[in-house]
């Protein structure tokens, strides 16, 4: 047996220790790790001020920012406390939206870096796999027929978007497992399960009364609107413990990345990961999105910005895709809320606003293509 | 390390593709599998990785029946080079080659794990790409990468699906003497799938011809490339010279 023997690299180069080359090479990648973690504290460090910034605008526009500020400090610091109106819009409406709308754009970035990391395919998002259109389905029948899995009122139209947004997950891994395990057969089926959910909307919408139809349509535009403390208290922890779980998987993504032969040859299930990352990030959206509504090209677009910013390495990409969909969403939701005062814009279509022009200007821009 | 297959059977959907294969790979050993398309020749390179799932037949290594050990152990004996790598997503080379030692790493990227990924870029003449994406190198570059992340599984096996196909023959020459030094310095064995009869007979200690996927003849590259075997296992008239150094060289004529 060789095992009692140097293991094959060192013997090899049991000679040239120290090689001057190939200490360069080893600190160069010890330095571009450092700087993959800079950019990533960098990413929090700026979701942090744009949150502070953010409880300082708003369509109420008789107090300034000093006491707007003054509100978070006064809980911590011996400053004189703002009015009982000043606080209860600093924190009762404004700082749980700012939340939510962190929340919701770390579930999307991650689930988005995920979804293709598993698929290996850039064009993967929650929208492409029928995630999006199985909620609003769901939630759709909930506001216009009344009918639900469970609940009542808003929360019927929650857990229904839920249900039906894994239910369409399910039955597309499902249909694509009797073809095999081809991903291209996995993504179709999820693009064809879109539009037949589309016209399903489509017919409740024709369907329906007025107030109804109204309320469909604001579901299907997304928002953070109706955020209420109780939803940021629910959703923080599924959010934070699915994140964990899934950056976990980094190494088992990056392996997947050269290819299924190639991952099962350095030892990994790569039917069970990509059955678990796969269930796990539908899980991670689904909540989110049952809340939130659809909020259209986050999870797609966050992880290409990431890539850009500091490569594929699964360990640095699905955290700051995190951060930077809770950057993108925090952005456009205050601008959402302050733009037209004083009414707002729903942000679903603020950030396709936003993300659409950006990720053409990508495509286009691009030097390497590696979407090919 | 010895690996032993006996009565290997592997098909898909019920027709077969591999019948009753055996096949012995001792230490240092480098052992070329050859025929035409269609033989099996990667499907019993990916049925010895484990990769696909062999219907029948027994495959021990030093006489412990392979099916039975924990994949991650697996992994670290059987280091494995596809015919050709494809990336969709914008890796340096340095990580590609860093994934190879997935099955050593819980977590963290230990000093070691780094040193090693170094120190194989160096010796596979690679290193002025760590740096570089995957995408933007040649075929011959991409195909010694691949190699490179097997080597830093520091596995006692190297498995490689025809590594020459798709080379220059620069890249070719450089790709198998790289085998054979890990070979002869490293103490492993390698099992190769070869289209090219002449680099197989070159560098090869022993050849496996495979017939409609089953073993046609074993042996020593003088006593397997000879003008009948190549006849009746390709179709194909030929003439064997020897070559300065006695090793079988093969000159296709025509098919019959």
């Amino acid at each position: 047996m060789r095992c009692v023997h140097l293991p094959l690299i060192d013997e090899i180069f049991e000679d040239d220790i120290e090689d001057v080359s190939v200490v360069e090479l080893e600190e160069s990648y010890i330095r571009s790790s450092w700087k993959k973690t800079l950019i990533i504290l960098a990413l929090l460090g700026a979701v942090a001020a744009l949150a502070v910034a953010a409880i300082t605008v708003g369509a109420a526009s008789s107090f300034g920012t000093m006491e707007a500020l003054g509100t978070l400090l006064s809980r911590f610091l011996p400053v004189e406390e703002p009015s009982s109106f000043v606080q209860l819009i600093v924190l009762q409406l404004r700082l749980p939206r700012i939340l939510m709308a962190i929340i919701t754009g770390i579930s999307l970035g991650v689930a988005g870096a995920v979804m293709q990391g598993v698929l290996r395919n850039p064009l993967v998002s929650p929208y492409t796999l029928g995630l999006s259109s199985g909620a609003a389905c769901g939630a759709a029948i909930a506001i216009v027929l009344g009918v639900g899995v469970f609940g009542q009122g808003r929360y019927l139209i929650i857990m229904n978007a839920f249900v039906f947004s894994l239910l369409t997950m399910a039955l597309v891994y499902g249909i694509s497992r009797m073809r095999g395990t081809s991903v291209e057969i996995l993504i179709l089926t999820g693009v064809a399960m879109s539009y037949l959910f589309s016209a399903i909307i489509s017919s409740l919408k024709y369907f329906s009364d007025n107030e109804a139809l109204r309320e469909v349509v604001f579901w299907l535009m997304g928002g953070l609107y109706a955020t209420k403390w109780e939803n940021v208290v629910f959703l923080a922890p599924i959010v934070l413990s699915l994140t964990l779980l899934l950056i976990r998987y980094s190494w088992d993504l990056n392996a997947m990345s050269a290819g299924e032969e190639v991952a099962s040859s350095l030892g990994i299930n790569v039917r069970r990961v990509r059955i678990v990352c796969l269930a796990l990030a539908s899980i991670l959206t689904a909540s989110v999105i049952a809340f939130t509504g659809i909020i259209g090209f986050i999870g797609l677009v966050s992880p290409h910005i990431c890539r850009l910013l500091l490569g594929s390495d699964h360990r640095y990409l699905i955290p700051a895709s995190g951060l930077t969909g809770a950057l993108v969403l925090l952005v456009s939701d205050t601008a959402c809320r302050t733009m037209v005062q004083p009414t707002e814009i729903p942000v679903g279509i603020l950030t396709s606003f936003i993300g659409v022009p950006f990720f053409l200007y990508l495509l286009i821009k691009r030097k390497r293509r590696w979407w090919q | 390390m010895k690996l032993a297959i006996s009565d290997l059977s592997f098909g898909y959907n019920g027709s077969a593709t591999l019948e009753d294969v055996f096949l012995e790979v001792g230490t240092g050993e480098m052992v070329s599998l050859v025929g035409p398309n269609g033989a099996g020749k990667s499907t019993l390179i990916k049925c010895i990785d484990r990769i696909l799932k062999p219907q029948k037949g027994t495959m021990l290594i030093d006489g412990k029946e392979a099916s039975r050990m924990a994949s991650k152990d697996y992994s670290r004996m059987m280091g494995y080079v596809p015919q050709s790598t494809t990336e969709v997503f914008p890796y340096t080379v340095f990580d590609i080659v860093l994934m190879g030692r997935r099955p050593h790493i819980g977590w963290r990227v230990s000093r070691r794990d780094v040193r090693v990924v170094a120190r194989t870029l160096k010796f596979m003449g690679i290193e002025e790409f760590a740096g570089r994406y995957f995408d933007e190198l040649s075929g011959g570059e991409k195909q010694k990468i691949a190699m490179a992340r097997a080597i830093v599984q520091e596995p006692e096996i190297l498995l490689l699906d025809e590594p020459t196909s798709n080379l220059d023959i620069k890249h070719q020459l450089e790709v198998m003497r790289t085998v054979r030094l890990l070979v002869q310095k490293g103490g492993i064995s390698a099992i190769m799938a070869m289209h090219d009869l002449n680099l197989a007979s070159r560098f090869s200690d022993k050849i496996v011809m495979l017939k409609d996927g089953r073993v046609f003849e074993t042996g020593r590259p003088e006593s397997v490339l000879i003008p009948e075997n190549i006849e009746k296992v390709y179709g194909v008239r030929a003439e064997v010279i020897r070559d300065s150094k006695g090793r079988p060289y093969v000159m296709p004529i025509d098919p019959i």
